[in-house]
């Protein structure tokens, strides 16, 4: 019989950390540059641009709220109070760069240049996406949660293979870094190093659902550790803070770095849209605090502070905004020209024969209605 | 390491390695990518030789995670790539369904037209190989389900090569389902026969007959083969048509064949209710009723889900239960 304590384990294999976590782990702070004396190293005219398209962005959110009321969107999901995260992360990129925007980013697609009425269509109850992809390198507002943030890794890595130096900006809420494509999007982005920027802009929910029943992360920049990417946490009311982590995470991009994962630390002001009652899990008092710290008037000040912004110019900011809602009006007022038999055009680049009948069954189905429509009657 | 891809392929896993060869010699957007798909050359050795040929970048291993893999591949797509990618097997795709169904399946139509997606989807699938669970799914009715996608399927070597080929060529989304089981097959293999490219949507009358049809697709045509030439025993003629593609579906050839013998079984592994058989017995009832001389059967797999290895032919529908269809068919003589 073997003797009792005589067996000596064999020792495990050497272990090592991949990489030194210290370096990918955010601030414990939220990065913030308004209302400190840092702001006033800001360029002037990057400041008026902010401020500029964030009143245009304000008047955009109440426009569209307002078009939601008077049925001529099925729905709006307002970004009122996210505006400097949308804008101050689109701003950051080049013209050659990609936005995947989700459903609540239109601000961010119209400052790509995506004329604002496009930005509407998928919303307005027309299914296309509105405007074309390629002309402002902007994805199609994504619906499922977190499923545009693989995409945006693919496009990166094709882009690199090419040879192009072309960075992608993906765009998520607190909600989507639940899902699974959240995950998968940053692994696959973190092992091929691909030049891409996550923002996450965290609004403290998901619809009805706080953050606590979300995550029990310390925070949710914190998950770029487990990816090995850095993890920034920034202030996503301050237009130039998320500005300067963006940028900064884009050249980084750009260079070979790899992905950054920025969490932006916001609030959801409207309910998650028109069909939601944010009364059921908020007090009329929650956010308070994140009202005071209005995105526009952080800008505001600063701008007024440093003598760039007096009562004329302020007044030609705000007419320029109210000048785009008229327009905005005006033409969402208008019906949408609508092709029934586009209903078929761009399933497949070629059709069916199962898709030619039905469209020929379409057809029919519209001419023997106009026949039986009484002369003179409209359409 | 292997390096080498068969001159000729003589068995359907090599033609359809060959086609990718092919196709990634031809076409330098052509990027492979999966799980196992480069040094290993994959679980079924379809990608063997490729990574050494073309790269680890063009022939890709990628991180274990079936959505991550479709979802990349959209944007690589959309920046002017033609991914294909692999699954490895039918139940290990589910991962990846919101992205193919969400996204790869209505992109162009929901772009009108501006972002098509040149993907194809390799999913071996089907059982018969003693695979545990999670191997032997037939999900084609999942894949038919979804407007925007092709679906594909072969059972001979040539038709393994020139499907393929088409897949990877075409402009639209394909889901390229590979019998598993027959990736060992000879079927149909012709070494003077010059390999070629084979339009997506035609089915082809694999053996012609004048007593019933039967129409099959994938693992289940060599079986009916089979069975047609047993019934002759009984004095049965049978067609056999392999539909080789479930969208777009070739009405005209199922229904010429159809409307000559005037009997139909359909036949496939995957389950019967909600299966595509269903859809097939329907569309040729609507079409060829005045010249159908008994209902269209269907031999499809029990509704079950799949399996374990050891009772897999007891689900698996064979000879004698086709023969049994077929007997059934005999209406006139019966009734």
């Amino acid at each position: 019989m073997e003797q009792r304590g005589a067996y000596t384990p064999t020792p495990p294999p050497a272990w090592t950390p991949r990489t030194d976590p210290a370096p990918l782990l955010p601030d414990a702070e939220p990065y913030r540059v308004l209302g400190t004396p840092a702001a006033r190293e800001a360029d002037p005219e990057l400041l008026r641009r902010l401020h500029t398209a964030l009143v245009r962005g304000r008047r955009y959110n109440t426009q569209a709220t307002a078009l939601t009321k008077q049925g001529r969107l099925a729905v709006y999901p307002s970004s009122t109070g996210q505006e400097a995260c949308e804008i101050g992360a689109a701003f950051a990129l080049e013209e050659r760069d990609w936005l995947f925007p989700s459903y609540r980013d239109t601000l961010a697609v119209i400052a790509r240049g995506v004329d604002p009425v496009e930005t509407l269509t998928l919303l307005r109850g027309d299914w296309h996406t509105g405007y074309d992809p390629y002309e402002h390198r902007v994805a199609p507002l994504s619906t499922p949660l977190a499923t545009q943030l693989p995409h945006a890794v693919g496009l990166a890595h094709a882009a690199r293979l090419k040879g192009d130096d072309v960075v992608a900006l993906a765009m998520v809420g607190d909600g989507g870094t639940s899902e699974g494509d959240f995950h998968e999007a940053l692994n696959f982005a973190a092992v091929w190093r691909s030049p891409v920027v996550f923002l996450v802009q965290n609004n403290g929910f998901a619809i009805s659902v706080p953050l606590d029943k979300q995550t029990a992360a310390p925070s949710l920049a914190h998950k770029a550790v487990g990816y090995g990417m850095r993890g920034r946490l920034v202030d996503g009311n301050d237009a130039l803070a998320v500005h300067e982590v963006l940028t900064e995470a884009v050249r980084h991009a750009r260079a070979g770095g790899g992905p950054t994962l920025v969490e932006a630390l916001t609030y959801r002001v409207e309910a998650h849209t028109n069909a939601d009652d944010a009364g059921r899990y908020r007090a009329p008092t929650d956010g308070d605090a994140w009202r005071a710290h209005d995105p526009v008037a952080l800008v505001e000040a600063e701008l007024t502070a440093r003598g760039l912004l007096d009562a004329d110019t302020l007044e030609a900011v705000r007419a320029d905004a109210e000048t785009m809602a008229a327009d905005l009006r005006a033409r969402m007022n208008q019906d949408a020209p609508l092709d029934p038999m586009d209903l078929f055009a761009h399933v497949y680049a070629e059709p069916t024969p199962q898709l030619r009948e039905q469209e020929a069954q379409l057809r029919a189905e519209i001419a023997a209605a106009a026949e039986d429509r009484p002369e003179g009657t409209p359409r | 390491m292997s390096t080498t891809v068969a001159a000729k392929p003589a068995t359907m896993a090599q033609a359809l390695g060959r086609a990718l060869r092919d196709a990634m010699a031809d076409d330098p957007a052509v990027h492979v990518m999966g799980e196992d798909v480069g040094t290993l050359g994959g679980v079924f050795r379809i990608t063997d030789g490729l990574a050494a040929e073309f790269g680890d970048e063009r022939c890709a291993d990628t991180p274990l995670a079936e959505a991550g893999i479709l979802g990349a591949a959209v944007g690589m797509a959309m920046y002017g790539l033609r991914p294909v990618v692999e699954m490895q097997f039918d139940a290990f795709a589910y991962p990846a369904f919101e992205q193919l169904v969400s996204h790869v399946a209505r992109m162009r139509n929901r772009t009108r037209g501006a972002m098509p997606l040149p993907i194809t989807v390799r999913v071996p699938y089907g059982g018969g190989i003693g695979g545990v669970e999670h191997h032997s799914d037939s999900s084609e009715a999942y894949y038919l389900a979804t407007p925007g996608l092709h679906v594909v399927t072969p059972a001979t070597v040539a038709d393994a090569y020139g499907l393929l080929r088409a897949a990877i060529a075409s402009d639209d989304p394909v889901v390229f389902l590979e019998p598993k089981r027959l990736y060992w097959s000879k079927a149909d293999w012709n070494p003077d026969h010059p390999l070629s490219v084979e339009p997506i949507g035609r089915a082809v009358v694999r053996r012609t007959g004048r007593s019933a049809t039967l129409l099959t697709y994938g693992p289940s045509v060599p079986v009916c083969l089979e069975a047609a030439e047993a019934a002759t025993a009984e004095g049965w003629d049978l067609e056999v048509v392999d539909l080789r593609s479930l969208v777009p579906f070739d009405d005209e050839t199922v229904c010429a064949s159809v409307r000559r013998t005037g009997r139909a079984v359909v036949v496939h592994e995957a389950g019967g209710f909600g299966g595509p058989g269903g859809e097939i017995a329907a569309r040729v009832t609507e079409r060829c009723f005045h010249y159908l001389e008994a209902p269209v059967l269907r031999v499809a797999g029990f509704d079950i889900p799949y399996p374990p290895p050891m009772l897999e032919r007891h689900h698996l529908p064979g000879v004698d239960r086709i023969l049994d269809a077929v007997a059934r068919l005999q209406w006139e003589a019966d009734s």
